[in-house]
């Protein structure tokens, strides 16, 4: 069955993209907004648009039910979730399918395996896949979790089976402080989720962020190699790039291979990636999560590589099977993005939506700025920061730097303040330029550096 | 004259720290300067909305998850 009509059921940079995505294939599309959204770039690119309520995404993008009668309404027979809101909801995916209606992404029951933490480790584990060394599922009790952590050893981090976004998350150093950490930690989770139990985690001290894209068409699974995203803010990435810096040839395909192998587990189908801890040190990696969805930095895989996730997502979920075997996957060069917000990075990176009153926006070779913004738009404060992202390419990652601080230099975002100066101080940093970095590298960076960025 | 208190930010108003907690204030509720009166959500970035005078709520304007623009009165005060 092929497409001919897509909703859209996101916003911003994202929902452009996959606009352009069902353009070049000959598919409609149909955008659902906010009514803060009604001037967006997206609803004027799209064929139709469609209404479905207030700003609070609660009561839009996150509303169900508005988005199945959008659908029904317009005729579409296809919907793309985008990232964030509803694109890894089970529910969302069956109700789709349930409507008669294509989810481009995975099937229900594979995200819902893979969003559940403990059900994704027990599945990693049985592909073979290497975890965080820890407990394989929920601890029982004090004498067993004393054993465990004794076995993998300290420090520890002790998680709710339950939790996500860091909550319920101790560090224990020591037996002394796990027997104090364990009774606060499972009252805590049981606040928090209705559920107090708790599995353990080795700490794995100066990891890197390192992840796999990988393809599926719910038979077969591809991976289209890794991007490394350890230049994080409060757990979130500002800066991404492919290949890593750092993975030897032996320990990529080590990598790539395991990430294969749990989605061909899963069935999986779309577009999804696999984050792992990659100890460089050791040349140890440990799978932690699996997104089922399309992923901000995907641009970057597409660099390298030549392949386009979204099209490709589009095509498997209508049946197809994936239009490129594994051997004929290729990564060319170096490919770099980073992440241009409406934040102030003088002022501790505040929030600052406003209206765009000029915009120049960087061109030339190897260089891809996927935005939502046009001069005169108003970026409404109720939806998150990300205002674009700037992508280059180069044959080398040094060249591909050079690119990137010509390519920031050409960027002029009027009316508001962004993280342009950031990173044009990241990509002049001798640590970032030898790629010496891991996940806990930028915060203290930005305390001693902080003069260099303005707004 | 109705002493007014703006929002700072414009944003999503919120008159809870969270969804399963009270209000932090109510109408008829006396407001000391400093005083936290609710939240004002901007870009995914919680900011809290502090009295700058002092008095009696009177009337709050905007509802709990209502879209608020910058300068807006938020509550009066007596």
């Amino acid at each position: 069955m092929t497409v001919k009509k897509l909703l859209i059921a996101n916003r911003g940079e994202i929902a452009v993209r996959v606009i352009r995505a069902a353009q070049e294939l000959g598919i409609k599309t149909v955008q659902v907004h906010s009514i803060a959204d009604t001037d967006s770039l997206a609803v004027r690119m799209a064929d139709e648009a469609v209404n479905i309520g207030p700003p609070h995404a609660a009561k839009s993008y996150l509303n169900i039910g508005a988005i199945l009668d959008a659908a029904k309404q317009s005729g579409a027979d296809a919907v793309h979730p985008g990232y964030g809101f509803l694109a890894e909801n089970a529910n969302f995916a069956d109700a789709v399918e349930a409507a008669g209606l294509i989810f481009v992404g995975p099937k229900g029951d594979a995200i819902r395996t893979m969003g559940d933490k403990v059900a994704a480790r027990v599945a990693a584990l049985k592909a073979g896949v290497p975890c965080v060394p820890g407990s394989d599922g929920r601890v029982a009790n004090h004498d067993e979790a004393k054993k465990i952590a004794t076995a993998i050893g300290f420090p520890v981090m002790i998680k709710a089976a339950a939790g996500g976004g860091g909550r319920g998350i101790r560090i224990a150093q020591n037996v002394v402080e796990l027997e104090t950490m364990m009774p606060q930690a499972s009252a805590e989770a049981q606040a928090a989720f209705g559920d107090g139990g708790l599995y353990l985690e080795k700490v794995i001290e100066r990891a890197r962020h390192i992840e796999v894209q990988i393809l599926g068409d719910g038979k077969r699974a591809i991976h289209c190699f890794e991007r490394e995203c350890s230049l994080q803010r409060r757990r979130q990435k500002v800066w991404e790039e492919a290949p890593s810096p750092v993975l030897p040839q032996l320990i990529r395909e080590k990598l790539c291979a395991s990430a294969v192998a749990l989605a061909e587990a899963v069935n999986y189908r779309g577009a999804g990636t696999l984050e792992y801890l990659y100890d460089d040190q050791t040349q140890a990696f440990y799978f932690i999560e699996m997104n089922t969805r399309i992923q901000v930095e995907h641009p970057v895989t597409e660099m390298i590589t030549g392949i386009d996730l979204v099209r490709e997502m589009i095509l498997v979920t209508s049946g197809a099977p994936l239009s490129v075997a594994q051997k004929d996957v290729r990564m060319r060069g170096h490919a770099i993005e980073v992440r241009i917000n409406a934040e102030d990075p003088a002022k501790n990176f505040m929030p600052a939506p406003g209206t765009v009153t000029a915009l120049t926006v960087p061109g030339g070779p190897g260089t891809r700025f996927d935005t939502m913004l046009y001069q005169g738009y108003q970026v409404p404060p109720f939806y998150d920061s990300l205002l674009g992202k700037l992508v280059v390419w180069d044959t080398s990652r040094e060249a591909a730097m050079n690119r990137m601080i010509r390519a920031l230099n050409e960027l002029h975002v009027v009316g508001l303040p962004t993280t342009k100066s950031l990173h044009l101080a990241l990509a002049a940093d001798p640590e970032v330029r030898a790629g010496a970095f891991h996940t806990r590298w930028l915060e203290p960076w930005l305390e001693q550096n902080l003069h260099k960025l303005n707004s | 004259m109705a002493k007014h208190i703006l929002s700072p930010l414009p944003g999503t108003f919120y008159r809870k720290p969270a969804p399963d907690t009270p209000n932090y204030k109510e109408v008829g509720d006396s407001v000391v300067v400093g005083d936290v009166l609710g939240l004002i959500e901007v870009m995914k970035s919680f900011n809290e909305v502090k009295a700058d005078q002092a008095g009696k709520i009177v009337e709050f304007f905007a509802d709990n998850e209502e879209p608020v623009m910058a300068g807006q009165p938020l509550v009066e005060l007596a």
